[in-house]
Protein backbone atom coordinates (compact mmCIF):
# COMPACT_ATOMS: atom_id res chain seq x y z
CA UNK A 1 0.00 0.00 0.00
CA UNK A 2 2.35 2.66 0.92
CA UNK A 3 4.76 4.04 -1.88
CA UNK A 4 7.52 5.73 0.51
CA UNK A 5 7.78 8.81 -2.20
CA UNK A 6 10.92 10.89 -0.39
CA UNK A 7 11.73 14.12 -1.76
CA UNK A 8 13.79 16.99 -0.36
CA UNK A 9 13.76 20.51 -0.68
CA UNK A 10 15.82 23.63 0.23
CA UNK A 11 12.11 25.01 1.80
CA UNK A 12 8.75 23.01 2.77
CA UNK A 13 5.85 24.86 3.37
CA UNK A 14 3.04 22.87 5.68
CA UNK A 15 -0.13 24.52 4.74
CA UNK A 16 -1.53 26.09 1.62
CA UNK A 17 -3.44 29.05 2.77
CA UNK A 18 -2.31 32.41 2.03
CA UNK A 19 0.39 32.35 4.44
CA UNK A 20 1.44 29.02 2.55
CA UNK A 21 1.02 30.09 -0.66
CA UNK A 22 2.32 33.74 -0.14
CA UNK A 23 5.98 32.28 1.39
CA UNK A 24 5.96 29.73 -1.15
CA UNK A 25 5.72 31.47 -3.71
CA UNK A 26 7.98 34.18 -2.48
CA UNK A 27 10.59 31.56 -1.91
CA UNK A 28 10.32 29.74 -4.95
CA UNK A 29 11.20 33.23 -6.83
CA UNK A 30 14.51 33.30 -5.47
CA UNK A 31 15.43 30.01 -7.01
CA UNK A 32 15.76 27.65 -3.93
CA UNK A 33 13.67 24.82 -4.18
CA UNK A 34 9.79 24.33 -2.66
CA UNK A 35 7.74 21.81 -1.80
CA UNK A 36 4.34 22.72 -0.11
CA UNK A 37 1.98 20.48 1.55
CA UNK A 38 -1.43 20.65 2.48
CA UNK A 39 -4.22 17.76 3.75
CA UNK A 40 -6.85 19.18 1.60
CA UNK A 41 -7.57 18.28 -1.48
CA UNK A 42 -6.84 21.78 -3.41
CA UNK A 43 -4.65 24.58 -2.35
CA UNK A 44 -6.30 27.89 -0.60
CA UNK A 45 -7.13 27.18 2.54
CA UNK A 46 -10.47 27.80 4.02
CA UNK A 47 -10.43 31.52 3.10
CA UNK A 48 -9.94 30.78 -0.70
CA UNK A 49 -11.42 27.54 -1.18
CA UNK A 50 -13.32 27.52 -4.02
CA UNK A 51 -12.26 31.03 -5.17
CA UNK A 52 -10.45 30.16 -9.11
CA UNK A 53 -11.01 34.14 -10.06
CA UNK A 54 -14.67 33.51 -10.98
CA UNK A 55 -16.07 35.58 -8.63
CA UNK A 56 -15.24 39.44 -8.65
CA UNK A 57 -14.83 40.41 -4.98
CA UNK A 58 -11.62 41.96 -3.63
CA UNK A 59 -10.70 38.94 -1.94
CA UNK A 60 -10.89 36.54 -5.02
CA UNK A 61 -8.78 39.14 -7.39
CA UNK A 62 -5.87 38.70 -4.42
CA UNK A 63 -6.33 34.95 -4.49
CA UNK A 64 -6.03 34.67 -8.20
CA UNK A 65 -2.97 37.23 -8.32
CA UNK A 66 -1.41 34.46 -6.21
CA UNK A 67 -2.54 31.24 -8.07
CA UNK A 68 -0.84 33.17 -10.75
CA UNK A 69 2.56 33.55 -9.25
CA UNK A 70 2.36 30.40 -7.49
CA UNK A 71 1.50 28.80 -10.90
CA UNK A 72 4.73 30.36 -12.58
CA UNK A 73 7.37 29.55 -9.70
CA UNK A 74 8.00 26.25 -10.22
CA UNK A 75 6.58 25.05 -6.43
CA UNK A 76 6.29 20.97 -5.78
CA UNK A 77 2.05 20.80 -4.29
CA UNK A 78 1.73 17.72 -2.67
CA UNK A 79 -2.41 18.12 -1.37
CA UNK A 80 -4.28 15.40 0.17
CA UNK A 81 -1.15 15.20 2.32
CA UNK A 82 -1.52 15.21 5.79
CA UNK A 83 2.17 15.84 8.32
CA UNK A 84 1.75 13.80 11.38
CA UNK A 85 5.71 13.24 12.53
CA UNK A 86 8.76 14.52 12.48
CA UNK A 87 11.29 11.49 12.84
CA UNK A 88 14.37 13.51 13.19
CA UNK A 89 15.38 17.25 12.62
CA UNK A 90 14.77 17.96 8.81
CA UNK A 91 12.58 15.54 7.49
CA UNK A 92 9.06 15.04 7.93
CA UNK A 93 6.52 12.13 7.56
CA UNK A 94 3.18 12.88 5.60
CA UNK A 95 -0.10 10.25 4.69
CA UNK A 96 -2.09 10.48 1.92
CA UNK A 97 -4.62 8.33 1.19
CA UNK A 98 -2.83 4.98 -0.31
CA UNK A 99 0.78 6.61 0.04
CA UNK A 100 3.65 7.98 2.43
CA UNK A 101 5.88 10.51 2.04
CA UNK A 102 9.12 11.75 3.12
CA UNK A 103 9.89 15.38 3.04
CA UNK A 104 13.26 16.49 3.88
CA UNK A 105 13.70 20.42 4.30
CA UNK A 106 17.22 22.81 5.17
CA UNK A 107 14.23 25.16 6.31
CA UNK A 108 10.87 25.23 7.22
CA UNK A 109 7.80 27.17 6.83
CA UNK A 110 4.79 26.23 9.28
CA UNK A 111 1.18 27.87 7.83
CA UNK A 112 -0.93 25.72 9.82
CA UNK A 113 -4.02 28.37 10.06
CA UNK A 114 -6.69 28.31 12.59
CA UNK A 115 -9.88 26.03 13.54
CA UNK A 116 -13.21 27.45 14.59
CA UNK A 117 -13.60 27.51 18.51
CA UNK A 118 -16.29 25.30 19.12
CA UNK A 119 -18.18 25.82 22.43
CA UNK A 120 -20.72 23.21 23.93
CA UNK A 121 -24.48 24.00 24.46
CA UNK A 122 -27.53 21.69 24.57
CA UNK A 123 -28.67 19.99 21.45
CA UNK A 124 -24.46 21.39 19.44
CA UNK A 125 -24.22 17.71 18.62
CA UNK A 126 -27.05 17.40 16.56
CA UNK A 127 -26.65 16.67 12.27
CA UNK A 128 -26.87 20.32 10.84
CA UNK A 129 -25.30 21.86 13.79
CA UNK A 130 -22.32 23.37 12.20
CA UNK A 131 -18.92 25.64 12.49
CA UNK A 132 -19.58 28.77 10.54
CA UNK A 133 -16.71 28.03 8.63
CA UNK A 134 -17.95 24.63 8.66
CA UNK A 135 -21.20 25.08 6.80
CA UNK A 136 -19.51 27.56 4.07
CA UNK A 137 -16.85 24.96 3.93
CA UNK A 138 -19.19 21.98 3.18
CA UNK A 139 -21.28 24.43 0.63
CA UNK A 140 -18.19 25.34 -1.20
CA UNK A 141 -17.90 21.26 -1.20
CA UNK A 142 -21.13 20.93 -3.11
CA UNK A 143 -23.62 20.69 -0.36
CA UNK A 144 -27.16 22.04 -1.67
CA UNK A 145 -27.98 25.27 0.63
CA UNK A 146 -30.42 27.22 -1.77
CA UNK A 147 -34.08 27.95 0.00
CA UNK A 148 -32.58 26.31 3.57
CA UNK A 149 -33.34 28.34 7.03
CA UNK A 150 -30.46 28.97 8.42
CA UNK A 151 -29.18 31.23 11.78
CA UNK A 152 -25.89 31.89 11.50
CA UNK A 153 -24.19 32.80 15.45
CA UNK A 154 -21.45 32.98 17.75
CA UNK A 155 -18.64 35.23 17.56
CA UNK A 156 -16.15 36.92 14.93
CA UNK A 157 -16.14 38.52 11.57
CA UNK A 158 -16.73 35.28 9.71
CA UNK A 159 -20.22 35.11 10.59
CA UNK A 160 -21.15 38.31 8.75
CA UNK A 161 -19.06 36.76 5.80
CA UNK A 162 -20.45 33.29 6.05
CA UNK A 163 -23.77 35.00 6.27
CA UNK A 164 -23.37 36.65 2.94
CA UNK A 165 -21.78 33.66 0.98
CA UNK A 166 -24.74 31.45 2.42
CA UNK A 167 -27.02 34.10 0.85
CA UNK A 168 -25.93 34.33 -2.26
CA UNK A 169 -26.13 30.46 -2.97
CA UNK A 170 -29.78 31.09 -1.93
CA UNK A 171 -29.89 30.26 1.74
CA UNK A 172 -32.48 32.35 3.79
CA UNK A 173 -30.38 33.82 6.75
CA UNK A 174 -32.80 33.98 9.84
CA UNK A 175 -30.45 35.93 11.90
CA UNK A 176 -26.86 36.30 12.80
CA UNK A 177 -26.26 36.36 16.57
CA UNK A 178 -23.05 38.20 17.63
CA UNK A 179 -22.49 37.09 21.31
CA UNK A 180 -20.06 40.81 21.70
CA UNK A 181 -21.51 43.21 23.28
CA UNK A 182 -22.70 46.82 20.54
CA UNK A 183 -20.34 48.82 22.14
CA UNK A 184 -17.38 46.07 21.26
CA UNK A 185 -18.75 46.54 17.80
CA UNK A 186 -18.60 50.00 17.77
CA UNK A 187 -15.34 50.27 18.82
CA UNK A 188 -14.18 48.30 16.04
CA UNK A 189 -16.06 49.64 13.16
CA UNK A 190 -14.10 52.85 14.61
CA UNK A 191 -11.09 50.99 14.50
CA UNK A 192 -11.60 50.33 11.05
CA UNK A 193 -12.66 53.82 9.67
CA UNK A 194 -8.10 54.04 9.50
CA UNK A 195 -8.39 50.82 6.91
CA UNK A 196 -10.01 51.95 3.90
CA UNK A 197 -9.82 48.27 2.18
CA UNK A 198 -11.67 46.66 5.50
CA UNK A 199 -14.50 49.43 4.93
CA UNK A 200 -14.88 48.31 1.45
CA UNK A 201 -15.19 44.79 2.40
CA UNK A 202 -17.53 45.91 5.09
CA UNK A 203 -20.31 47.50 3.03
CA UNK A 204 -20.04 45.06 0.62
CA UNK A 205 -21.00 42.28 3.28
CA UNK A 206 -23.90 45.42 4.16
CA UNK A 207 -25.38 45.25 0.92
CA UNK A 208 -25.11 41.41 0.74
CA UNK A 209 -27.00 41.14 4.24
CA UNK A 210 -29.35 44.22 3.33
CA UNK A 211 -32.53 43.07 5.45
CA UNK A 212 -31.21 40.30 7.91
CA UNK A 213 -31.45 40.67 11.16
CA UNK A 214 -27.76 41.42 12.86
CA UNK A 215 -28.35 41.10 16.65
CA UNK A 216 -25.42 41.65 18.67
CA UNK A 217 -25.54 40.79 22.61
CA UNK A 218 -27.10 37.12 21.45
CA UNK A 219 -25.81 33.92 21.70
CA UNK A 220 -27.22 30.10 20.73
CA UNK A 221 -29.11 28.67 24.38
CA UNK A 222 -29.84 25.35 22.40
CA UNK A 223 -30.54 23.17 19.28
CA UNK A 224 -33.79 21.51 18.89
CA UNK A 225 -34.19 18.22 17.32
CA UNK A 226 -34.77 14.31 16.82
CA UNK A 227 -32.85 12.62 14.52
CA UNK A 228 -31.59 16.42 13.03
CA UNK A 229 -31.98 20.38 13.61
CA UNK A 230 -35.11 21.63 13.36
CA UNK A 231 -34.41 25.01 15.31
CA UNK A 232 -32.65 27.00 17.92
CA UNK A 233 -33.47 28.81 21.16
CA UNK A 234 -31.39 32.11 21.31
CA UNK A 235 -30.40 34.51 23.97
CA UNK A 236 -31.34 38.09 22.27
CA UNK A 237 -31.88 41.19 24.61
CA UNK A 238 -31.62 39.03 27.76
CA UNK A 239 -34.81 37.28 26.46
CA UNK A 240 -34.96 33.56 25.09
CA UNK A 241 -36.47 33.48 21.42
CA UNK A 242 -37.08 30.25 19.21
CA UNK A 243 -36.56 29.92 15.96
CA UNK A 244 -37.10 27.15 13.54
CA UNK A 245 -34.19 26.54 10.67
CA UNK A 246 -32.85 23.66 8.83
CA UNK A 247 -29.36 24.89 9.83
CA UNK A 248 -27.47 26.32 12.88
CA UNK A 249 -24.23 27.88 11.97
CA UNK A 250 -22.16 28.23 14.91
CA UNK A 251 -18.44 28.93 15.76
CA UNK A 252 -16.82 31.33 18.06
CA UNK A 253 -13.88 33.06 16.41
CA UNK A 254 -10.99 30.91 15.42
CA UNK A 255 -7.82 29.23 17.67
CA UNK A 256 -4.63 28.81 16.18
CA UNK A 257 -3.74 25.12 14.75
CA UNK A 258 -0.48 25.08 16.99
CA UNK A 259 0.26 20.90 16.99
CA UNK A 260 2.71 20.66 14.26
CA UNK A 261 4.53 23.59 15.75
CA UNK A 262 4.24 22.16 19.27
CA UNK A 263 5.67 18.37 18.11
CA UNK A 264 8.42 20.17 16.33
CA UNK A 265 9.63 21.71 19.76
CA UNK A 266 8.75 25.50 18.71
CA UNK A 267 7.90 27.49 22.23
CA UNK A 268 4.02 28.52 21.94
CA UNK A 269 3.28 30.58 24.17
CA UNK A 270 -0.26 31.49 25.75
CA UNK A 271 -1.72 29.58 22.81
CA UNK A 272 0.19 31.33 20.03
CA UNK A 273 3.52 30.81 18.36
CA UNK A 274 6.18 33.16 19.15
CA UNK A 275 8.03 34.72 16.19
CA UNK A 276 11.58 37.00 15.63
CA UNK A 277 11.79 39.39 13.39
CA UNK A 278 11.65 37.18 10.39
CA UNK A 279 8.84 35.36 11.38
CA UNK A 280 11.76 32.77 12.86
CA UNK A 281 10.09 30.40 15.62
CA UNK A 282 12.70 29.50 18.44
CA UNK A 283 13.84 26.44 16.67
CA UNK A 284 16.28 27.92 13.75
CA UNK A 285 15.24 27.28 10.32
CA UNK A 286 11.92 27.19 11.27
CA UNK A 287 9.65 29.32 10.15
CA UNK A 288 5.86 30.14 11.26
CA UNK A 289 3.35 32.49 9.41
CA UNK A 290 -0.13 33.37 9.75
CA UNK A 291 -2.76 32.27 12.56
CA UNK A 292 -0.32 30.38 14.53
CA UNK A 293 1.39 33.22 15.21
CA UNK A 294 -1.76 35.36 16.57
CA UNK A 295 -5.07 35.51 14.74
CA UNK A 296 -5.03 38.37 11.99
CA UNK A 297 -6.88 37.35 8.82
CA UNK A 298 -5.49 37.00 5.47
CA UNK A 299 -3.86 40.37 4.98
CA UNK A 300 -1.79 39.60 8.46
CA UNK A 301 -1.30 35.96 6.71
CA UNK A 302 -0.20 37.27 3.48
CA UNK A 303 2.20 39.45 4.25
CA UNK A 304 3.50 37.11 7.09
CA UNK A 305 3.89 34.48 5.18
CA UNK A 306 6.06 36.46 2.28
CA UNK A 307 8.90 38.04 5.13
CA UNK A 308 8.44 34.07 6.57
CA UNK A 309 8.81 32.44 2.52
CA UNK A 310 11.64 34.97 1.92
CA UNK A 311 13.92 35.14 5.36
CA UNK A 312 13.76 30.82 4.87
CA UNK A 313 14.87 31.33 1.02
CA UNK A 314 17.48 33.93 2.83
CA UNK A 315 16.69 37.09 1.33
CA UNK A 316 17.19 38.95 4.62
CA UNK A 317 17.45 42.88 3.09
CA UNK A 318 13.75 41.85 1.42
CA UNK A 319 11.69 40.30 3.97
CA UNK A 320 12.51 43.85 6.09
CA UNK A 321 10.63 45.77 3.41
CA UNK A 322 7.44 43.83 4.36
CA UNK A 323 8.00 45.05 8.29
CA UNK A 324 6.29 47.87 7.80
CA UNK A 325 3.24 46.58 6.17
CA UNK A 326 3.21 43.66 9.10
CA UNK A 327 2.58 46.34 12.11
CA UNK A 328 -0.27 47.81 9.99
CA UNK A 329 -1.76 44.43 9.73
CA UNK A 330 -0.93 43.25 13.15
CA UNK A 331 -2.92 46.46 14.78
CA UNK A 332 -6.01 44.64 12.77
CA UNK A 333 -5.33 41.66 14.83
CA UNK A 334 -5.05 43.29 18.36
CA UNK A 335 -8.65 44.99 17.27
CA UNK A 336 -10.03 41.67 16.54
CA UNK A 337 -8.82 40.07 19.83
CA UNK A 338 -10.37 42.65 21.58
CA UNK A 339 -13.87 43.17 19.92
CA UNK A 340 -14.80 39.38 20.29
CA UNK A 341 -13.59 38.37 23.49
CA UNK A 342 -16.08 35.79 24.82
CA UNK A 343 -18.47 36.57 27.33
CA UNK A 344 -18.68 34.51 30.64
CA UNK A 345 -22.46 33.77 30.06
CA UNK A 346 -20.95 31.38 27.76
CA UNK A 347 -19.51 29.21 30.46
CA UNK A 348 -22.84 28.16 31.58
CA UNK A 349 -24.59 26.61 28.27
CA UNK A 350 -23.57 23.25 28.80
CA UNK A 351 -26.06 21.24 30.97
CA UNK A 352 -24.86 18.41 32.64
CA UNK A 353 -25.88 16.37 30.15
CA UNK A 354 -24.57 18.22 26.87
CA UNK A 355 -21.48 16.18 25.28
CA UNK A 356 -18.18 18.50 26.12
CA UNK A 357 -15.91 15.45 24.08
CA UNK A 358 -17.55 14.28 21.16
CA UNK A 359 -16.00 11.95 20.06
CA UNK A 360 -15.62 9.93 23.10
CA UNK A 361 -19.26 11.39 24.31
CA UNK A 362 -17.69 12.79 27.48
CA UNK A 363 -20.63 14.77 29.08
CA UNK A 364 -20.36 18.07 31.10
CA UNK A 365 -21.07 16.92 34.04
CA UNK A 366 -17.95 14.32 34.44
CA UNK A 367 -15.77 17.09 33.33
CA UNK A 368 -17.25 19.71 36.03
CA UNK A 369 -15.32 18.58 38.69
CA UNK A 370 -11.63 17.95 37.51
CA UNK A 371 -8.75 19.61 37.93
CA UNK A 372 -7.25 19.44 34.88
CA UNK A 373 -6.60 18.53 31.07
CA UNK A 374 -4.62 15.39 31.98
CA UNK A 375 -7.30 14.58 34.72
CA UNK A 376 -10.20 15.03 32.27
CA UNK A 377 -7.85 12.37 29.78
CA UNK A 378 -6.80 10.34 32.33
CA UNK A 379 -10.69 9.47 34.24
CA UNK A 380 -12.88 10.29 31.36
CA UNK A 381 -11.28 10.00 27.77
CA UNK A 382 -12.10 13.44 27.14
CA UNK A 383 -9.69 14.40 24.78
CA UNK A 384 -8.62 11.36 24.07
CA UNK A 385 -10.62 10.00 20.36
CA UNK A 386 -9.47 10.64 16.83
CA UNK A 387 -9.65 14.61 17.02
CA UNK A 388 -6.75 14.32 19.79
CA UNK A 389 -8.51 17.22 21.46
CA UNK A 390 -8.49 20.06 19.18
CA UNK A 391 -12.60 20.26 19.35
CA UNK A 392 -12.73 20.22 23.45
CA UNK A 393 -9.62 21.26 23.87
CA UNK A 394 -10.16 24.69 23.42
CA UNK A 395 -13.93 24.56 24.67
CA UNK A 396 -12.40 23.19 28.12
CA UNK A 397 -9.95 25.80 28.04
CA UNK A 398 -12.94 28.45 27.95
CA UNK A 399 -15.03 26.62 30.20
CA UNK A 400 -12.69 25.67 33.01
CA UNK A 401 -9.46 26.83 32.10
CA UNK A 402 -7.91 23.88 31.54
CA UNK A 403 -4.63 24.07 29.72
CA UNK A 404 -3.65 21.72 27.22
CA UNK A 405 -0.89 19.23 27.76
CA UNK A 406 2.35 18.45 25.29
CA UNK A 407 1.67 17.11 21.96
CA UNK A 408 3.03 13.69 21.01
CA UNK A 409 3.45 11.81 17.99
CA UNK A 410 1.02 11.29 15.16
CA UNK A 411 -0.32 14.68 15.58
CA UNK A 412 -3.14 13.23 13.33
CA UNK A 413 -4.26 9.42 13.85
CA UNK A 414 -2.76 7.83 10.63
CA UNK A 415 -2.77 4.32 9.27
CA UNK A 416 -0.51 1.43 10.79
CA UNK A 417 1.51 0.96 7.95
CA UNK A 418 2.70 4.33 8.32
CA UNK A 419 3.69 4.30 12.09
CA UNK A 420 5.39 1.31 11.11
CA UNK A 421 7.65 3.91 9.27
CA UNK A 422 8.87 5.87 12.71
CA UNK A 423 12.40 5.50 13.07
CA UNK A 424 14.02 6.07 16.78
CA UNK A 425 11.13 8.43 17.78
CA UNK A 426 8.95 7.81 20.47
CA UNK A 427 6.33 5.06 20.84
CA UNK A 428 3.14 5.96 19.38
CA UNK A 429 0.40 6.52 21.64
CA UNK A 430 -2.01 3.39 22.24
CA UNK A 431 -5.12 6.12 22.12
CA UNK A 432 -4.44 7.98 19.33
CA UNK A 433 -3.79 5.32 16.83
CA UNK A 434 -7.17 3.06 18.15
CA UNK A 435 -8.64 6.19 16.82
CA UNK A 436 -7.39 6.12 13.22
CA UNK A 437 -7.09 2.61 12.15
CA UNK A 438 -7.46 2.12 8.41
CA UNK B 1 -22.52 22.73 -16.28
CA UNK B 2 -20.37 21.50 -14.57
CA UNK B 3 -20.23 17.24 -14.80
CA UNK B 4 -21.99 14.66 -12.62
CA UNK B 5 -20.36 12.54 -10.57
CA UNK B 6 -22.92 9.69 -9.45
CA UNK B 7 -22.06 7.46 -6.45
CA UNK B 8 -23.87 5.17 -3.84
CA UNK B 9 -24.27 6.38 -0.13
CA UNK B 10 -25.68 3.03 2.04
CA UNK B 11 -26.51 1.68 -1.34
CA UNK B 12 -28.61 4.99 -2.25
CA UNK B 13 -27.47 6.46 -6.05
CA UNK B 14 -26.61 9.87 -5.66
CA UNK B 15 -25.49 12.58 -8.33
CA UNK B 16 -23.46 15.86 -6.78
CA UNK B 17 -21.80 18.21 -9.28
CA UNK B 18 -17.94 16.78 -10.06
CA UNK B 19 -15.19 18.46 -7.36
CA UNK B 20 -18.19 17.50 -4.49
CA UNK B 21 -17.11 16.67 -0.68
CA UNK B 22 -18.83 13.18 -0.07
CA UNK B 23 -20.01 14.77 2.83
CA UNK B 24 -21.98 16.52 0.55
CA UNK B 25 -23.04 13.70 -1.11
CA UNK B 26 -23.93 12.20 2.46
CA UNK B 27 -26.00 15.13 3.59
CA UNK B 28 -27.72 14.79 -0.38
CA UNK B 29 -28.63 11.37 0.66
CA UNK B 30 -30.08 12.26 3.93
CA UNK B 31 -28.08 9.94 6.04
CA UNK B 32 -26.26 11.23 8.96
CA UNK B 33 -21.99 10.51 8.81
CA UNK B 34 -21.65 8.26 12.04
CA UNK B 35 -23.02 6.94 15.15
CA UNK B 36 -21.64 8.89 18.30
CA UNK B 37 -19.70 5.86 20.81
CA UNK B 38 -22.98 6.15 22.92
CA UNK B 39 -25.65 6.10 19.89
CA UNK B 40 -26.18 9.53 19.12
CA UNK B 41 -26.48 10.70 14.86
CA UNK B 42 -23.64 12.62 13.96
CA UNK B 43 -22.59 14.84 10.78
CA UNK B 44 -20.07 17.11 9.79
CA UNK B 45 -18.98 20.15 12.42
CA UNK B 46 -15.90 21.88 11.10
CA UNK B 47 -15.80 21.15 7.40
CA UNK B 48 -11.96 21.45 7.41
CA UNK B 49 -10.55 17.74 8.78
CA UNK B 50 -10.07 18.62 11.99
CA UNK B 51 -13.62 17.41 14.33
CA UNK B 52 -13.20 13.41 12.40
CA UNK B 53 -17.59 13.99 12.76
CA UNK B 54 -17.52 13.31 9.23
CA UNK B 55 -16.00 9.93 9.09
CA UNK B 56 -17.53 7.59 6.80
CA UNK B 57 -16.24 4.52 5.15
CA UNK B 58 -15.47 4.95 1.06
CA UNK B 59 -14.98 1.91 -0.57
CA UNK B 60 -14.47 -0.18 2.00
CA UNK B 61 -11.72 2.05 3.49
CA UNK B 62 -13.01 3.26 7.00
CA UNK B 63 -12.17 6.33 8.97
CA UNK B 64 -12.57 8.54 5.90
CA UNK B 65 -13.03 12.23 6.61
CA UNK B 66 -15.51 13.19 3.80
CA UNK B 67 -15.26 16.97 4.13
CA UNK B 68 -11.71 16.08 2.19
CA UNK B 69 -12.92 13.58 -0.28
CA UNK B 70 -13.90 14.64 -3.31
CA UNK B 71 -16.50 12.16 -4.90
CA UNK B 72 -15.81 9.67 -7.82
CA UNK B 73 -17.96 7.94 -9.99
CA UNK B 74 -19.04 4.51 -8.73
CA UNK B 75 -17.51 5.26 -5.06
CA UNK B 76 -19.43 3.02 -2.28
CA UNK B 77 -19.91 5.25 0.67
CA UNK B 78 -21.34 3.70 4.03
CA UNK B 79 -21.81 5.51 7.13
CA UNK B 80 -23.69 2.79 8.69
CA UNK B 81 -20.89 -0.08 9.43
Amino acid sequence: MSKDLEQRFDVVVVGGGPAGIAAAVRAAECGVSVGIVDDNATLGGQIWRGTSGERQEEGAKVAAIWYRRFGTAGITALCGKRVFHQPEPGVLLAEGTDDLFELGYRNLVLATGARERFLPFPGWTLPNVLGAGGLQALVKGGLPIRGKRVVVAGTGPLLLAVAAYLREHGAEILMVCEQAPWSSLARFTAALLGQPEKIAQAFELKRKLAGVPFVANSWPLAAHGGQTLEGVTVSRAGKSETIPCDYLACGFHLVPNTELPLLLGCQVGNRFVPVDDFQQTTIAGVFCAGEPTGIGGVDLALVEGQIAGLAAAGRRAEARELFGARRKARRFARILDRTFRLRAELRSLPSHETMVCRCEDVPYSRLQRLSSWRAAKLHTRCGMGPCQGRVCGPATQFLFQWNPDSVRPPVFPVRVASLARFRGGAKPEQTTVAGGLG
Amino acid sequence: MPSQVTLTVNGLRVSVPSGATVAAAVAIAGQACRISVTGEPRGPLCGMGICFECCVAVNGRPHCRSCQTLCESGMEVRTDE
